[in-house]
Protein backbone atom coordinates (compact mmCIF):
# COMPACT_ATOMS: atom_id res chain seq x y z
CA UNK A 1 0.00 0.00 0.00
CA UNK A 2 1.16 3.41 -0.87
CA UNK A 3 1.10 6.15 1.63
CA UNK A 4 0.18 9.74 1.55
CA UNK A 5 1.77 12.44 2.70
CA UNK A 6 0.28 15.19 3.76
CA UNK A 7 1.24 19.19 4.55
CA UNK A 8 -1.17 21.93 5.70
CA UNK A 9 -0.35 25.12 4.18
CA UNK A 10 -0.83 28.39 6.47
CA UNK A 11 1.86 30.17 5.86
CA UNK A 12 4.20 31.28 3.43
CA UNK A 13 6.99 28.65 4.47
CA UNK A 14 4.45 26.16 4.53
CA UNK A 15 5.11 26.69 0.62
CA UNK A 16 8.62 25.52 0.71
CA UNK A 17 7.79 22.61 2.75
CA UNK A 18 5.15 21.32 0.65
CA UNK A 19 7.62 21.45 -2.07
CA UNK A 20 10.31 20.09 -0.38
CA UNK A 21 7.76 17.36 0.45
CA UNK A 22 7.23 16.68 -3.59
CA UNK A 23 10.92 16.78 -4.53
CA UNK A 24 11.86 14.03 -1.91
CA UNK A 25 8.72 11.89 -3.16
CA UNK A 26 9.79 12.55 -6.85
CA UNK A 27 12.82 11.64 -6.41
CA UNK A 28 12.02 8.80 -4.35
CA UNK A 29 9.39 7.38 -6.99
CA UNK A 30 12.42 7.60 -9.37
CA UNK A 31 11.83 10.77 -11.36
CA UNK A 32 14.96 12.34 -13.26
CA UNK A 33 16.12 16.25 -12.51
CA UNK A 34 13.73 17.79 -15.06
CA UNK A 35 10.82 16.15 -13.49
CA UNK A 36 11.53 16.79 -10.34
CA UNK A 37 12.01 20.60 -10.84
CA UNK A 38 8.17 20.70 -12.81
CA UNK A 39 6.68 18.51 -10.07
CA UNK A 40 8.40 20.85 -7.50
CA UNK A 41 7.09 24.07 -9.45
CA UNK A 42 3.71 22.45 -9.69
CA UNK A 43 3.47 22.45 -6.12
CA UNK A 44 4.98 25.26 -5.71
CA UNK A 45 2.03 26.93 -7.83
CA UNK A 46 -0.77 25.24 -6.00
CA UNK A 47 0.35 26.09 -2.73
CA UNK A 48 0.54 29.71 -3.47
CA UNK A 49 -2.74 29.95 -5.20
CA UNK A 50 -4.21 28.30 -1.89
CA UNK A 51 -1.92 30.52 0.39
CA UNK A 52 -3.16 33.62 -1.32
CA UNK A 53 -7.20 33.21 -2.40
CA UNK A 54 -8.06 30.59 0.41
CA UNK A 55 -5.97 31.62 3.05
CA UNK A 56 -5.34 27.86 4.31
CA UNK A 57 -5.93 24.22 2.73
CA UNK A 58 -3.89 21.16 2.33
CA UNK A 59 -1.19 19.69 -0.15
CA UNK A 60 -1.07 15.65 -0.74
CA UNK A 61 1.50 13.70 -2.39
CA UNK A 62 1.21 10.17 -2.73
CA UNK A 63 3.13 7.43 -4.88
CA UNK A 64 0.20 5.63 -7.20
CA UNK A 65 1.25 2.87 -9.07
CA UNK A 66 -2.24 1.99 -11.95
CA UNK A 67 -1.14 -1.07 -14.15
CA UNK A 68 1.92 -0.85 -15.58
CA UNK A 69 2.59 3.06 -14.66
CA UNK A 70 3.93 4.12 -11.48
CA UNK A 71 3.68 7.90 -10.91
CA UNK A 72 3.05 10.75 -8.34
CA UNK A 73 -0.57 12.00 -7.46
CA UNK A 74 -0.80 15.85 -6.17
CA UNK A 75 -4.19 16.67 -4.03
CA UNK A 76 -4.44 20.31 -3.51
CA UNK A 77 -7.68 21.28 -1.71
CA UNK A 78 -9.06 24.22 0.49
CA UNK A 79 -12.19 25.58 1.36
CA UNK A 80 -11.71 28.68 0.08
CA UNK A 81 -13.92 30.78 -1.97
CA UNK A 82 -13.92 28.40 -5.13
CA UNK A 83 -13.41 29.45 -8.71
CA UNK A 84 -15.98 31.73 -10.28
CA UNK A 85 -14.63 31.68 -13.98
CA UNK A 86 -13.38 28.38 -14.36
CA UNK A 87 -11.85 29.09 -18.35
CA UNK A 88 -10.64 32.60 -17.97
CA UNK A 89 -8.29 30.97 -14.57
CA UNK A 90 -6.67 27.84 -17.01
CA UNK A 91 -6.48 31.16 -19.96
CA UNK A 92 -2.99 32.66 -20.18
CA UNK A 93 -2.47 35.83 -18.50
CA UNK A 94 -5.54 36.10 -16.56
CA UNK A 95 -4.62 37.20 -12.82
CA UNK A 96 -6.58 38.78 -10.17
CA UNK A 97 -3.65 39.49 -7.99
CA UNK A 98 -1.21 41.10 -10.23
CA UNK A 99 1.13 38.03 -11.13
CA UNK A 100 1.73 36.47 -14.31
CA UNK A 101 -1.36 34.92 -14.70
CA UNK A 102 0.73 31.86 -15.65
CA UNK A 103 0.38 29.55 -12.41
CA UNK A 104 -2.82 27.29 -13.21
CA UNK A 105 -2.45 26.78 -17.08
CA UNK A 106 1.52 26.47 -15.98
CA UNK A 107 0.61 23.51 -13.75
CA UNK A 108 -1.34 21.91 -16.21
CA UNK A 109 1.34 21.89 -19.01
CA UNK A 110 3.36 21.01 -16.36
CA UNK A 111 1.77 17.60 -15.31
CA UNK A 112 0.25 14.81 -17.19
CA UNK A 113 -3.51 14.87 -15.84
CA UNK A 114 -5.15 17.93 -14.40
CA UNK A 115 -8.82 17.90 -12.75
CA UNK A 116 -10.15 21.17 -11.05
CA UNK A 117 -13.10 20.52 -8.55
CA UNK A 118 -14.69 23.73 -7.46
CA UNK A 119 -17.66 25.44 -6.16
CA UNK A 120 -17.82 28.77 -5.29
CA UNK A 121 -18.30 29.58 -1.61
CA UNK A 122 -17.83 25.56 -1.11
CA UNK A 123 -13.80 25.27 -1.92
CA UNK A 124 -11.42 23.82 -4.84
CA UNK A 125 -9.74 20.63 -4.99
CA UNK A 126 -6.84 20.31 -7.55
CA UNK A 127 -6.11 16.48 -8.82
CA UNK A 128 -2.83 16.30 -10.82
CA UNK A 129 -0.93 13.49 -11.53
CA UNK A 130 2.99 13.02 -13.17
CA UNK A 131 3.28 9.59 -15.11
CA UNK A 132 6.94 8.02 -14.78
CA UNK A 133 7.85 7.31 -18.44
CA UNK B 1 8.98 22.84 61.30
CA UNK B 2 6.90 24.10 58.38
CA UNK B 3 5.03 21.36 56.13
CA UNK B 4 7.56 23.25 53.33
CA UNK B 5 10.74 22.44 54.88
CA UNK B 6 9.32 18.96 55.87
CA UNK B 7 8.65 18.45 52.17
CA UNK B 8 11.94 19.90 51.27
CA UNK B 9 14.19 17.43 53.31
CA UNK B 10 12.22 14.83 52.58
CA UNK B 11 13.21 15.41 48.63
CA UNK B 12 16.98 15.96 49.30
CA UNK B 13 16.99 12.94 51.36
CA UNK B 14 15.47 10.83 48.53
CA UNK B 15 16.38 12.43 46.11
CA UNK B 16 17.77 8.87 44.45
CA UNK B 17 14.77 7.54 45.03
CA UNK B 18 12.64 10.38 43.27
CA UNK B 19 15.04 10.82 40.40
CA UNK B 20 15.01 7.12 39.84
CA UNK B 21 11.53 6.47 39.85
CA UNK B 22 10.97 9.44 37.55
CA UNK B 23 12.96 8.09 34.89
CA UNK B 24 11.41 4.61 35.48
CA UNK B 25 7.68 6.32 34.96
CA UNK B 26 8.84 8.60 32.03
CA UNK B 27 10.21 5.62 30.09
CA UNK B 28 7.29 3.75 30.59
CA UNK B 29 4.99 6.29 29.14
CA UNK B 30 7.16 8.19 26.58
CA UNK B 31 7.26 8.37 23.37
CA UNK B 32 10.15 10.48 23.31
CA UNK B 33 13.63 8.93 22.04
CA UNK B 34 15.56 11.39 25.02
CA UNK B 35 15.70 8.51 27.50
CA UNK B 36 16.26 5.84 25.48
CA UNK B 37 19.50 7.44 22.86
CA UNK B 38 21.33 9.05 25.24
CA UNK B 39 23.64 7.63 27.24
CA UNK B 40 23.04 6.56 30.74
CA UNK B 41 25.37 9.16 32.68
CA UNK B 42 23.60 11.69 30.52
CA UNK B 43 19.90 10.83 31.16
CA UNK B 44 21.58 10.35 34.79
CA UNK B 45 22.81 13.84 35.46
CA UNK B 46 20.20 15.16 33.34
CA UNK B 47 17.68 13.58 35.23
CA UNK B 48 19.17 14.63 38.82
CA UNK B 49 19.61 18.17 37.44
CA UNK B 50 15.89 18.32 36.97
CA UNK B 51 14.83 17.39 40.35
CA UNK B 52 17.10 19.61 42.05
CA UNK B 53 15.37 22.21 39.84
CA UNK B 54 12.14 21.44 40.92
CA UNK B 55 12.97 21.87 44.13
CA UNK B 56 15.14 24.66 44.29
CA UNK B 57 11.84 27.21 45.06
CA UNK B 58 9.69 24.64 47.33
CA UNK B 59 11.31 26.72 50.60
CA UNK B 60 10.84 30.20 48.71
CA UNK B 61 7.81 30.08 46.12
CA UNK B 62 8.48 33.37 44.92
CA UNK B 63 12.38 32.71 43.74
CA UNK B 64 12.31 30.31 41.19
CA UNK B 65 16.84 30.02 40.91
CA UNK B 66 17.54 32.22 37.74
CA UNK B 67 20.79 30.95 36.95
CA UNK B 68 20.02 27.20 37.51
CA UNK B 69 16.77 27.38 35.23
CA UNK B 70 18.85 29.51 32.56
CA UNK B 71 21.25 26.68 32.45
CA UNK B 72 18.77 23.65 32.74
CA UNK B 73 16.86 25.32 29.74
CA UNK B 74 19.59 25.86 27.79
CA UNK B 75 20.95 21.86 28.08
CA UNK B 76 17.31 20.90 27.52
CA UNK B 77 16.76 22.22 24.57
CA UNK B 78 19.69 21.12 23.17
CA UNK B 79 19.20 17.69 24.21
CA UNK B 80 15.78 17.95 21.62
CA UNK B 81 12.94 18.10 25.04
CA UNK B 82 9.99 19.44 23.24
CA UNK B 83 7.21 21.38 25.31
CA UNK B 84 5.07 18.05 25.47
CA UNK B 85 7.38 15.90 27.06
CA UNK B 86 8.74 18.63 29.41
CA UNK B 87 5.20 18.98 30.42
CA UNK B 88 5.17 15.77 31.13
CA UNK B 89 8.31 15.40 33.18
CA UNK B 90 6.61 18.01 35.67
CA UNK B 91 3.46 16.04 35.74
CA UNK B 92 5.38 12.45 36.00
CA UNK B 93 7.79 14.32 38.96
CA UNK B 94 4.98 15.65 41.06
CA UNK B 95 2.99 12.44 40.91
CA UNK B 96 6.24 10.67 42.24
CA UNK B 97 6.80 13.14 45.22
CA UNK B 98 3.30 12.94 45.83
CA UNK B 99 3.31 9.09 46.13
CA UNK B 100 6.69 9.43 48.07
CA UNK B 101 4.80 12.19 50.54
CA UNK B 102 2.33 9.45 51.15
CA UNK B 103 4.73 6.63 51.88
CA UNK B 104 6.47 8.39 54.71
CA UNK B 105 3.77 10.35 56.05
CA UNK B 106 3.98 13.53 55.37
CA UNK B 107 1.39 13.79 53.99
CA UNK B 108 -1.57 11.76 54.94
CA UNK B 109 -5.68 12.23 54.72
CA UNK B 110 -5.95 15.10 57.80
CA UNK B 111 -3.32 17.33 55.75
CA UNK B 112 -4.22 16.95 52.06
CA UNK B 113 -5.97 19.88 51.92
CA UNK B 114 -2.87 22.27 52.59
CA UNK B 115 -0.40 19.48 51.24
CA UNK B 116 -2.48 20.31 47.82
CA UNK B 117 -2.58 24.31 47.87
CA UNK B 118 1.55 23.82 48.84
CA UNK B 119 2.33 22.29 45.97
CA UNK B 120 -0.13 24.29 43.78
CA UNK B 121 2.03 27.05 44.84
CA UNK B 122 5.04 25.37 44.33
CA UNK B 123 4.73 23.36 40.86
CA UNK B 124 2.71 25.81 38.77
CA UNK B 125 5.14 29.03 38.96
CA UNK B 126 7.42 26.36 38.03
CA UNK B 127 5.97 25.47 35.28
CA UNK B 128 5.09 28.75 33.92
CA UNK B 129 8.97 29.66 34.18
CA UNK B 130 10.19 26.61 32.41
CA UNK B 131 8.02 26.48 29.59
CA UNK B 132 8.82 31.09 29.15
CA UNK B 133 12.25 30.72 29.32
CA UNK B 134 11.97 27.64 27.19
CA UNK B 135 9.74 29.61 24.46
CA UNK B 136 11.77 33.00 25.18
CA UNK B 137 14.59 31.06 24.17
CA UNK B 138 13.43 29.47 21.06
CA UNK B 139 11.95 32.97 19.76
CA UNK B 140 15.57 34.48 20.04
CA UNK B 141 16.59 31.39 17.75
CA UNK B 142 14.09 31.75 15.68
CA UNK B 143 14.88 35.67 15.45
CA UNK B 144 18.41 35.65 14.95
CA UNK B 145 18.01 32.90 12.07
CA UNK B 146 15.90 35.34 10.28
CA UNK B 147 18.76 38.00 10.93
CA UNK B 148 21.36 35.74 9.68
CA UNK B 149 19.24 34.91 6.46
CA UNK B 150 18.53 38.76 5.39
CA UNK B 151 22.37 39.12 6.10
CA UNK B 152 22.79 36.46 3.56
CA UNK B 153 20.81 37.24 1.17
CA UNK B 154 20.95 39.65 -1.73
CA UNK B 155 23.92 41.81 -1.75
CA UNK B 156 25.27 43.48 -5.04
CA UNK B 157 28.43 43.04 -5.65
CA UNK B 158 30.67 45.38 -8.00
CA UNK B 159 32.84 43.28 -9.87
CA UNK B 160 34.02 45.11 -12.66
CA UNK B 161 33.57 49.07 -13.21
CA UNK B 162 29.92 49.42 -14.29
CA UNK B 163 29.35 45.68 -13.74
CA UNK B 164 28.02 44.50 -10.66
CA UNK B 165 26.78 41.04 -9.87
CA UNK B 166 23.51 40.06 -7.22
CA UNK B 167 23.93 36.37 -6.67
CA UNK B 168 21.12 34.73 -5.49
CA UNK B 169 20.56 31.86 -2.68
CA UNK B 170 17.66 30.08 -1.74
CA UNK B 171 14.29 30.70 -1.67
CA UNK B 172 13.03 33.57 -2.42
CA UNK B 173 9.43 34.61 -0.56
CA UNK B 174 7.50 37.79 -1.03
CA UNK B 175 9.15 39.50 2.08
CA UNK B 176 13.39 38.54 0.09
CA UNK B 177 11.79 39.61 -3.06
CA UNK B 178 11.41 43.35 -1.36
CA UNK B 179 15.09 42.92 -0.08
CA UNK B 180 16.35 41.97 -3.37
CA UNK B 181 14.57 44.92 -5.50
CA UNK B 182 15.94 47.80 -2.84
CA UNK B 183 19.36 46.41 -2.51
CA UNK B 184 19.19 45.78 -6.49
CA UNK B 185 18.06 49.76 -6.73
CA UNK B 186 20.50 51.27 -4.16
CA UNK B 187 23.11 49.58 -5.26
CA UNK B 188 22.60 50.14 -8.88
CA UNK B 189 22.77 53.53 -8.50
CA UNK B 190 25.50 53.51 -6.05
CA UNK B 191 28.10 51.84 -7.62
CA UNK B 192 27.25 53.27 -11.22
CA UNK B 193 26.58 49.92 -12.23
CA UNK B 194 25.56 49.72 -16.36
CA UNK B 195 24.86 46.00 -16.22
CA UNK B 196 23.72 43.89 -13.70
CA UNK B 197 23.73 40.52 -13.52
CA UNK B 198 21.31 38.23 -11.35
CA UNK B 199 22.78 34.90 -10.73
CA UNK B 200 20.02 32.77 -9.85
CA UNK B 201 22.08 29.68 -9.69
CA UNK B 202 21.20 28.98 -6.41
CA UNK B 203 17.46 28.87 -6.43
CA UNK B 204 15.74 26.00 -5.92
CA UNK B 205 12.11 26.61 -7.51
CA UNK B 206 11.58 29.13 -10.30
CA UNK B 207 8.06 29.36 -10.54
CA UNK B 208 5.50 32.60 -11.30
CA UNK B 209 5.81 34.55 -8.30
CA UNK B 210 9.73 34.41 -8.19
CA UNK B 211 9.75 34.92 -12.25
CA UNK B 212 7.31 37.89 -11.98
CA UNK B 213 9.26 39.35 -9.00
CA UNK B 214 12.83 39.08 -11.02
CA UNK B 215 11.01 40.50 -14.06
CA UNK B 216 10.10 43.42 -11.48
CA UNK B 217 13.29 43.87 -10.41
CA UNK B 218 14.49 43.91 -14.14
CA UNK B 219 12.28 46.58 -14.84
CA UNK B 220 12.99 48.99 -12.11
CA UNK B 221 16.45 48.83 -13.22
CA UNK B 222 15.59 49.35 -16.32
CA UNK B 223 13.95 52.96 -14.96
CA UNK B 224 17.32 53.96 -13.40
CA UNK B 225 19.50 53.43 -16.18
CA UNK B 226 21.29 49.97 -16.09
CA UNK B 227 20.63 46.82 -18.47
CA UNK B 228 19.74 43.45 -16.02
CA UNK B 229 21.15 40.26 -16.70
CA UNK B 230 19.45 36.87 -16.06
CA UNK B 231 22.60 34.33 -15.42
CA UNK B 232 22.98 30.40 -13.91
CA UNK B 233 19.97 29.48 -15.85
CA UNK B 234 20.14 25.61 -15.38
CA UNK B 235 18.76 23.48 -18.19
CA UNK B 236 15.40 21.59 -15.98
CA UNK B 237 14.81 25.45 -14.58
CA UNK B 238 14.89 26.50 -18.39
CA UNK B 239 12.54 24.04 -19.54
CA UNK B 240 10.41 25.00 -16.31
CA UNK B 241 9.72 28.25 -17.27
CA UNK B 242 9.15 27.87 -20.54
CA UNK B 243 6.49 25.05 -20.03
CA UNK B 244 5.18 27.35 -17.38
CA UNK B 245 4.71 29.88 -20.16
CA UNK B 246 6.90 32.57 -18.57
CA UNK B 247 7.73 35.36 -21.19
CA UNK B 248 11.48 36.30 -20.46
CA UNK B 249 12.29 36.95 -24.01
CA UNK B 250 12.84 40.72 -23.18
CA UNK B 251 15.61 39.47 -21.00
CA UNK B 252 19.12 38.83 -21.91
CA UNK B 253 20.15 35.47 -20.33
CA UNK B 254 22.62 33.14 -20.19
CA UNK B 255 23.12 29.56 -18.35
CA UNK B 256 26.53 30.53 -16.53
CA UNK B 257 27.87 33.46 -14.82
CA UNK B 258 31.24 33.42 -16.94
CA UNK B 259 29.08 33.91 -20.04
CA UNK B 260 27.55 36.11 -18.85
CA UNK B 261 30.28 38.67 -17.35
CA UNK B 262 31.52 38.24 -20.87
CA UNK B 263 28.67 39.23 -22.21
CA UNK B 264 28.61 42.26 -20.07
CA UNK B 265 31.92 43.33 -20.89
CA UNK B 266 30.63 43.40 -24.97
CA UNK B 267 28.13 45.22 -23.73
CA UNK B 268 30.44 48.14 -21.90
CA UNK B 269 32.61 47.82 -24.56
CA UNK B 270 35.55 46.04 -23.09
CA UNK B 271 37.14 42.54 -23.77
CA UNK B 272 40.16 40.56 -21.15
CA UNK B 273 42.70 40.36 -22.68
CA UNK B 274 45.43 37.77 -21.80
CA UNK B 275 49.15 39.70 -21.29
CA UNK B 276 51.68 38.18 -23.56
Amino acid sequence: MDHRSSIEINTEWDIVAARQLGRNEAKSTGFGTVDQARITTAISELARNIYLYAGKGKIEIEPITVGQRTGLLIIASDEGPGIADLQKVMEDGYTTSGGLGAGMPGVKRLMDDFRIETEVGVGTTITATKWLH
Amino acid sequence: MAMNEVMRKSISDNIDTITKRWVEQMKGNSSERFLDLMPASIVETTSREFTELMTSNLSDQEKVDKERLDEFTEKIIHFGWSIKFINRAIDTFSSVVYELFYENGILNDGNLRKGVSIFANWINPLRESIIEEYSTKWERTDSLQKIALQELSASLIPVFDKISVMPLVGTIDTERAKLIMENLLEGVVKQRAEVVLLDITGVPVVDTMVAHHIIQAADAVRLVGAKCMLVGIRPEIAQTIVTLGINLTDFSTTSTLRRGMQKALQMTGRTIVEEE
